[in-house]
């Protein structure tokens, strides 16, 4: 059974009062494990922000529990959590040196000195900052503030390190730079990290399970590969990724397309949305048997991929993915006439 | 396009503005060449002397005025700012509330009231509390200061509270800091360059204050302005321009530490 680290108990939380009240959490549950990275992930406005918050305790929930260990610490104020923030601002305090910032956290413990420089040193040996230890924050590129981030919130060894989008301030090369840098840092330490973000293909990347949020509930949680291969509904499936959706009826064996066409082994009843990723839609000849009948519409060129975009016999369009060099020698050229199969498995049915 | 309305381009522009200046610090310039002349007449320059200053640093009456000076200036400063401090974190840091227009309205009161009205209101109050306690020190004018000087001690402190990034604090907290530890190694050491720009903008207002002085010292007690006044009452001698001067020199000194402490840093 997994160990679990921090626990949000059916917590709401609303901005505001009677009924212009907004609920920015919305009666969610989650169990986070310990030495786990997990990923809120969700447009802006979702509530990944605001749990995070009352993970850290600068908000309190209008109702439920935070638990931590198992102890309710929905009450405690921020500086009696053994829980640490990166902020995205990193809000580095300007009047103190990086050894200083670094230090903070464990001198407003009353640690002796000796064991804050020694921790302090370990900290920016950690983050590769040693020789920026007396330089004021403000003298540090923004790569470099992140890590004295970093290093100043895992200093005092928390138990749980929370992350507000820290990658977002940086540019795509630092960035990716960056992600692997959180990779490693969450591997050495054994620390649970809880990272919060709005970039689908971070949170993949990073994370040993998402919770996908909208609108103040969670939508799914689980590893990237769950969340990318079987979303639950149609707001995880095209925030995640790129996707077909295509509206189908269940029959008997599958489920009919609105060209008549039937896709095999899904169980469907009534009105469904099928789901397709498309790297798993197959272009075949456009009279081999069984294929769906379609007309390619447009091409887009992405280097070692490109997307075609084809449409079916009732005007539906599918997108997929194929490998470039594909094209090229297949031949593909706009109005020609394909067919289409869906991989097997790969066909999920939405709930909504 | 519209061109943008530019007061520097309206005719006479120039000329009005060399003659404000002139008759802005034509006469300042004057009193401090004079605080220099050999003669005892301000009516003719007759070489470059420093006697008045050399008369002023040796009259006993103008060390006790300068000391009561000093006293005053640096208690009423230390208690306007003390106070500024408080009233600018208790107004700045939280969401808009009912009657916030107000308070600001009686922290800025003394800018407001005619100062007249505020002197002979202090001196009936004082009056009463002299004659039921026979005290007739410096604490009278100490606290008179004190108070007129909040509102020139509160607004550079409030503006730099403004400015403060609220994320601080709540880092330190996050960072096992109390409420008081976020106060004394966070806002205070970001807030200070506001703290002394507001202590000596007060000290400055208190050091040249005649009117209120004037009304509720007790007899014999004088301050350098009142001293300088009574002086002139009698006879004009250049010792008190020497003494102006040497009062200017002091408030500009100050007035240029504001500036370094207010401005916008680099960083």
């Amino acid at each position: 059974m997994a160990d679990v680290t921090i626990e949000a108990r059916n917590t709401i939380k609303a901005f505001g009062q009677g009924t212009q009240a907004v609920r920015a959490l919305d009666d969610v549950s989650i169990q986070i494990n310990r030495g786990e990275f997990f990923t809120l992930l969700g447009p802006s406005g979702c509530g990944k922000t605001t749990l995070l918050r009352l993970i850290a305790g600068f908000e309190m929930p209008t109702s439920g529990q935070i638990l931590l260990d198992g102890i309710d610490i929905t009450d405690l104020p921020p500086n009696r959590r053994p829980v640490n923030t990166v902020f995205q601002s990193y809000a580095l305090f300007p009047h103190l040196t990086v050894a200083e910032n670094v230090g903070f956290g464990l001198t407003m413990q009353g640690r002796p000195k000796a064991e804050v420089a020694d921790s302090v040193a370990r900290m920016l040996a950690l983050v590769k900052l040693e020789a920026m230890a007396n330089r004021k924050t403000s003298q540090l590129s923004g790569g470099q503030q992140q890590r004295v981030a970093l290093a100043r919130a895992l200093a005092p060894k928390p138990k749980v390190l929370l992350l507000d989008e820290p990658l977002s301030a940086l540019d795509l090369k630092l960035r990716k730079e960056m992600q692997v840098e959180l990779k490693r840092l969450q591997t050495e330490t054994g620390i649970t990290f809880i990272l919060v973000t709005h970039d689908q293909e971070e949170a993949l990347t990073m994370s040993d399970r998402i919770g996908v949020m909208s609108a103040g509930k969670l939508q799914q949680v689980g590893s990237p590969k769950d969340i990318y291969t079987r979303p639950v509904n149609r707001f995880v499936a095209s925030f995640i990724g790129e996707t077909n959706f295509l509206p189908a009826m269940g029959v008997a064996g599958g489920a009919k397309l609105g060209c008549g066409a039937v896709v095999d082994g899904v169980a469907a009843q009534g009105a469904v949305t099928l789901t397709i990723r498309p790297e798993q839609v197959r272009l075949t000849a456009a009279d081999e048997p069984g294929a769906i009948p379609a007309t390619v519409t447009l091409l887009v060129y992405f280097g070692t991929d490109t997307h075609v975009h084809l449409a079916l016999p009732d005007g539906a369009s599918v997108v997929a993915r194929v490998q470039s060099p594909a094209t090229g020698e297949a031949g593909l050229a706009q109005g020609q006439q394909v067919g289409l199969r869906f991989a097997p498995g790969a066909v999920q049915v939405l709930e909504d | 396009m519209a061109e943008k309305f530019a007061v520097t381009r309206l005719p006479g522009f120039t000329t009005i503005a060399v003659v404000a200046f002139v008759a802005l610090y034509a006469p300042i310039l004057t009193l401090v060449a004079y605080s220099f002349n050999a003669s005892e007449s301000a009516a003719a320059w007759t070489g470059f002397s420093l006697d008045w200053y050399r008369l002023a640093f040796q009259n006993d009456e103008v060390k006790n005025a300068a000391l009561n000076s000093l006293i005053v200036a640096a208690f009423a400063a230390l208690i306007s700012t003390t106070v500024a401090t408080l009233a600018a974190l208790g107004t700045t840091r939280r969401a808009a509330f009912r009657g916030q227009t107000a308070i600001y309205a009686v922290i800025n009161q003394p800018l407001m009231v005619p100062e007249i009205v505020t002197a002979v209101a202090l001196l009936i109050f004082f009056s009463s509390v002299k004659l039921a306690t026979g005290y007739t020190g410096l604490g009278y004018l100490i606290l008179a200061h004190a108070a007129f000087c909040i509102p020139f001690a509160y607004l550079p402190i409030r503006a730099r509270l403004e400015g403060m990034d609220l994320t601080l604090e709540t880092a330190a907290s996050d960072l096992y800091a109390s409420s008081w530890q976020t106060f004394r190694h966070v806002t205070l050491p970001l807030l200070m360059p506001g703290v002394l720009a507001g202590a000596m903008l007060a000290f400055v207002t208190s050091l040249d204050d005649v009117v209120i002085t004037e009304f509720i010292k007790s007899p014999g007690q004088d301050t350098l302005p009142t001293y300088m006044l009574g002086q002139l009452r009698r006879q004009m001698k250049p010792d008190v321009n020497a003494l102006s001067a040497l009062l200017l020199a002091v408030t500009l000194l100050l007035l240029a530490g504001v500036y370094l402490l207010t401005r916008k840093r680099a960083d």
